[in-house]
């Protein structure tokens, strides 16, 4: 794990590659190193991590959306990065607002991300532009609404019997 | 193994004769003496198929029998877990996961009690990690055992099912003991471990290592010498290192390809780093492979669960927070502090300082992570688990395409995907 100091350095790095307002922050909490990034450069920002950088992270581990909702920008997107010869990770993270949520894909960099920005786009409503096939994954194609979202309502849908179906107008549709 | 000289390469050890060793034969190369077809057929495979492993569908495109396209369909089984673990105390969070991956559920709980720890900031007392580790690892067998009987069977042998079931009921048998649960115990707490092994745990531990490496060396005689195995097997779907590595590919599918990535060894964690074990790596990437490696990892499991009892160091089994961890029952009756930790603890729970932590732990199928952001309240804002079946699954295409459509059901054998883990 990069030390709060290897967090400024690589956040000084990227601001150098890509423009002072590309990162727009950095946390480090726990042990854990995370770059906020804008969304627009999210996808330049980790392929500058992977291939540039000094000490490049060269896989992406996971990718997972997240709804800070009372705060605002609400919605992120978490990568994880990882570099095996080091044993080093390194968090990238980026929000938007619910309204614009668009991050630029970054299966072409990482095909193992096909499915996990399909799940956050489910579940969170973040379109992945230049995803190959950004449909649902877990819900039903027709289902409408992203589940994760905190305003989401927790609890059951109802489900069909006959003898509810009258109170359930237009079922069949 | 004495008859084995380890000098001989692992993958000549068998003793049967195969087409490839016999002078003049060359291991048949699938898909190209197959004439063409021009006309192509959509079959749905799944849901229910008894050779997928859970409820996951694929869409095949099928050019005679050779698999020229495929499309994972998942979701059958998404339950919403993770959106119920944002309803839940933070310990009570702790039974929705371990139904995630349902077959590795000490390992789900290891990884939200790790976040959670680091979260709080909580050191585990070395006792409790080296009882966590005695369960991950017997764990990580049963789950072997699982996958070894399942995968047989899929390819035919349908004795060895039987047999490794046998055995995982040994294991089940040991978690009943510590935890009164054979499924699903909630052995791992925040902090430690619920309760102290009890008399007579060690003992049935201890007879049934032996006994299960004479059995591993068993099912080893039986598969390899099934000539139909291992021709199912060898020099069958071979994945690229690198696309392994783009797919975010992690476990014994990774290590079958030659890479030694092992996140108990690269990142210990619960006290991993104190014993002594290898990691089985393969050569060829094969399914082949993918079966050695499993298979040593559980002889690596065996000799790890022997060292942590050897070792297992006395003192607490959780930790001696009470702000975190129940206090011991027999307080109860004697101190007022002792009964107002335990009501809050269990009406409202603990509360976590706002922060978000990923954690990732080796499970059996590779590298399971949690990711949870907490808000300050009692109830995590989010929880996450990067489940490895999910990632691995992507791997399926690769394997699969332009090879026969037996090939296939060996492959989603060797894949060893968990639907609850994919779908959570």
């Amino acid at each position: 794990m990069p030390d709060a100091t290897g967090l400024e350095l690589i956040a000084a790095e990227v601001r150098e590659r890509l423009g002072g307002e590309a990162v727009v922050g950095t946390m480090y909490h726990r042990g854990q190193a995370t770059l906020d990034v804008a969304p627009a450069a999210v996808r330049d920002a980790i392929a500058f991590l992977k291939d540039h950088a000094d000490e490049p992270y060269e896989l992406l581990m996971s990718v997972h959306g997240c709804d800070y909702f009372p705060e605002e920008p609400r919605l992120a997107v978490h990568y994880q990065l990882l570099a095996m010869q080091r044993t080093d990770r390194l968090g990238v993270r980026t929000r938007m607002g619910a309204d614009d949520a668009r991050v630029p894909s970054v299966v072409d960099l990482f095909p193992g991300a096909d499915f996990q920005e399909r799940e956050v786009f489910d579940m969170f409503g973040v379109v992945f532009d230049g995803h190959p096939d950004l449909r649902r994954i877990l819900m039903p194609e027709d289902y409408e609404g992203y589940p994760q979202r905190r305003d989401f309502p927790m609890g059951g849908e109802p489900v069909l019997f006959t003898f509810n179906e009258h109170e359930m107008p237009r079922w069949y549709d | 193994m004495t008859d084995r000289p380890l000098d001989v390469p692992y993958r000549e050890r068998e003793q049967s004769v195969s087409l490839e060793r016999m002078p003049g034969r060359q291991a048949p190369v699938y898909g190209t003496e197959i004439e063409p077809e021009t006309e192509l057929f959509t079959i749905n495979m799944g849901p229910h198929h008894p050779a997928t492993h859970g409820v996951l569908r694929l869409l095949l495109t099928l050019e005679g029998e050779i698999v020229r396209s495929l499309t994972p369909i998942i979701g059958y089984v998404h339950t919403g877990i993770e959106k119920s673990c944002e309803d839940q105390a933070y310990w009570k969070v702790i039974p929705f996961v371990e139904r995630m991956d349902y077959l590795a559920y000490y390992f789900n709980a290891q990884a939200f009690c790790m976040a959670v720890e680091r979260l709080v900031d909580e050191e585990v007392p070395p006792r409790a990690q080296y009882l966590r580790v005695i369960h991950l690892e017997l764990n990580r067998i049963a789950s072997h055992l699982f996958w070894l009987g399942t995968s047989a069977l899929d390819l035919g042998a349908i004795s060895l099912l039987w047999y490794a079931l046998r055995d995982r009921e040994k294991i089940l048998d040991i978690f009943e003991m510590s935890s009164g649960q054979r499924l699903h115990p909630r052995y791992f707490q925040v902090g430690g471990v619920v309760e102290d092994i009890p008399p007579g745990f060690e003992q049935k531990v201890r007879a049934f290592l032996p006994d299960m490496a004479s059995r591993i060396d068993q099912y080893e005689a039986i598969l390899d010498r099934n000539e139909i195995l291992l021709q199912r097997l060898k020099h069958v779907g071979q994945v690229p290192l690198e696309t392994l590595l783009g797919l975010g590919v992690t476990g014994p599918l990774l290590r079958a390809a030659g890479h030694p990535w092992d996140l108990r060894k690269a990142m210990p964690y619960s006290s991993y780093d104190h014993f002594d074990f290898k990691i089985p790596i393969g050569t060829q990437g094969d399914h082949y492979d993918r079966y050695r490696v499993r298979m040593a990892e559980m002889r690596e499991s065996l000799k790890i669960v022997e060292q942590a009892l050897d070792g297992l160091p006395e003192g607490p089994y959780i930790t001696d927070n009470r702000k975190i961890a129940l206090p011991p029952r027999h307080e109860l009756a004697t101190s007022m502090e002792a009964l107002i930790h335990h009501f809050k603890l269990v009406t409202e729970g603990f509360r976590v300082p706002p922060g978000e932590v990923y954690v990732a732990i080796e499970s059996p199928r590779g590298e399971l992570g949690c990711f949870i952001v907490a808000d300050g309240s009692a109830k995590p804002a989010r929880v996450h688990m990067r489940d490895p079946s999910f990632v691995n699954l992507q791997m399926l295409r690769h394997m699969a395409e332009g090879r026969l459509i037996a090939d296939l059901v060996a492959g989603v054998a060797m894949l060893d995907p968990i639907l609850g883990g994919i779908d959570r």
